[in-house]
């Protein structure tokens, strides 16, 4: 056991390094989210009440960008390019390899809460987080549930060339449906229904209470429970599904 | 287990995807030590035999162990002592040799010391560029360098050479004698029958998912009972013939020869080749050929 986790821990580090290395998958997961942050907080500059639902939304946007987006595609190269393969077959323990791979996408994560909640702060007026162990409950549960997702749509993308667009197919309707650039509220009765079930609006609702209004934790315990289980869902075909092979062979 | 049980050993492998037997009823054995080729057509069922030995693949009938193991299980302890160089594997594109040894040696008990096997596989040169800038022959010697890094008993070599120049190929036939004389055992597929003549002490040679000989690459040709003579016609052109008994031909040969009062040009009597005994054997039949 100690074994496993001081090789989850080698190949975490291993994971941060190559992903420094690869400017181009660093850009579209790290700095493309912050970028929206950047440009809609210019645009809403004189609107707080907008920015108040915006950097929440976009630091939901943020954590499925880094953890959902980059893990469905990064299983997926590193499934057709072999990789995969060859990991199993060596003795590394299947749970610290896809541990290390998943940690590296969660500190991706863990940054752009640090830099969101400091951008709101110092840019966009929001003050420091009202409730710091609600944000950090969201933001633990929301990244390890959509870091499972990512893993487990992984399955489903049939090669490396359709990652991005199988990836974008699920990631902009979400995140349009789930409120990160408006007030859920306001949007027609058929979305609202079709946000009600999507964990991002639940991740943003709880996100949201614990950096702007500072409702509790008690009051968002359902949002929470929405989240968790699609995790779990998740988790449950990231494990049952998880193929080191390509299926073109 | 005793030095004498066989490092491999498969007793009547089956496997079938779906309606398709690839593997109908395998027996053979590796001993310790020894370098063994699988020889075969593609899709004879060579590289399906070696994915099961190495635990990539459920096997449908049969017995399999390897070091012991069974490898269908997948034990950890086994992978701690077993090499593997697939056909085609990929790796991270931006670590460098150097880092990928050092990172994978972690992994395994007892590894080898990086530099060292840098040395061996020749990577010197190249143990600090990206693996994406290595060319395809310098990749390959990085797949072969990993598989050496836990210091492996038995090494599997799916096609080692595929894709290498002539000069390539050399150097790698050097590192895989190298291992032998290290006292490694190795099962290498190749459809080169000239690595396989260089490289095993015995060979197997699989089509259709059974195998149709076994031998030392030598023994093939010589078990075989034809010898195949050729010569130079008092016309010119070159003539060959295979018989049972080259006695009674050769007398005729010489006896034309000297009656005519010319030497007896080009004259070879020889054993089938490896090369012969392979065509011979994993040929198509007629209706073979005819399904297509």
């Amino acid at each position: 056991m100690a074994d496993a986790i001081a090789i989850a821990f080698r190949q975490w580090r291993l994971e941060r390094r190559m992903f420094w290395r690869n400017p181009t998958a660093a850009f579209f997961s790290f700095i493309l989210p912050l970028l929206f942050l950047f440009l809609f907080g210019a645009i809403f500059s004189s609107d707080q009440k907008t920015l108040n639902i915006i950097v929440p939304g976009i630091l939901a946007m943020s954590m499925m960008s880094t953890t959902f987006n980059a893990l469905a595609m990064n299983v997926t190269f590193l499934r057709e390019a072999g990789v995969l393969k060859r990991i199993h077959g060596t003795p590394m323990p299947p749970v610290s390899y896809v541990g290390g791979v998943a940690a590296n996408a969660v500190s991706n994560a863990a940054v752009q809460v640090a830099i969101v909640v400091l951008a709101g702060k110092v840019f966009f007026g929001l003050g420091w987080p009202k409730d710091w162990l609600e944000l950090v409950v969201f933001a633990v549960v929301g990244v390890a549930s959509l870091a499972a997702l990512g893993v487990a749509f992984s399955h489903v993308i049939p090669n490396f060339d359709a990652a991005p667009a199988y990836t974008n197919i699920v990631f902009l309707p979400v995140i349009f449906i789930s409120g990160v650039f408006y007030d859920v509220d306001k949007a027609p009765q058929f979305l609202r229904d079709v946000a009600r079930v999507l964990p991002l609006t639940h991740v943003i609702d709880g996100l949201s209470a614990a950096m702007v209004t500072g409702v509790g934790l008690s009051h968002h315990v359902g949002d929470l429970a929405v989240v968790a289980a699609w995790g779990l869902f998740g988790a449950f075909f990231a494990v049952r599904g998880f193929s080191w092979e390509s299926r073109r062979s | 287990m005793s030095a004498s049980a066989p490092a491999i050993l498969v007793r009547d492998l089956h496997k079938t995807y779906g309606e398709f037997e690839a593997v109908r009823g395998i027996d053979f054995d590796v001993a310790s030590g020894e370098v063994f080729g699988l020889l075969g057509p593609n899709g004879a069922g060579k590289t399906t035999t070696v994915e099961i030995l190495e635990g990539y693949r459920s096997r449908t009938g049969g017995i399999v162990s390897v070091l012991g193991h069974d490898p269908g299980q997948r034990p950890r302890a086994l992978r701690e002592r077993v090499g593997i160089v697939l056909q085609s594997t990929g790796m991270y594109r931006h670590i460098t040799p150097r880092e990928a040894l050092a990172h994978f040696a972690r992994i395994y008990p007892r590894s080898r010391d990086v530099e060292e096997v840098i040395a061996i596989v020749g990577l010197q040169e190249k143990a600090d560029t990206y693996a994406r800038n290595l060319s395809g022959g310098q990749q390959r010697r990085l797949d072969l360098a990993l598989a050496l890094i836990g210091d492996p008993e038995l090494i599997f070599l799916d096609e080692p050479t595929t894709g290498f120049d002539p000069a390539a190929r050399r150097n790698a036939w050097e590192v895989i004698r190298s291992l032998q004389e290290l006292g490694k055992t190795i099962l290498l597929t190749t459809h080169y029958l000239d690595e396989a003549q260089a490289l095993c002490d015995r060979v197997a040679i699989i089509k259709d998912g059974r195998i149709v000989a076994e031998g030392a690459p030598g023994e093939l040709g010589e078990a075989s009972t034809r010898y195949r003579v050729t010569w130079r016609s008092a016309g010119g052109e070159v003539q060959a013939r295979e018989v049972e008994d080259p006695t009674a031909l050769l007398h005729q040969l010489t006896s034309a020869a000297l009656a005519r009062g010319e030497p007896l040009q080009d004259l070879s009597v020889t054993r089938p080749s490896l090369e012969d005994v392979y065509l011979e054997l994993t040929a198509e039949t007629p209706e073979e050929a005819a399904r297509g």
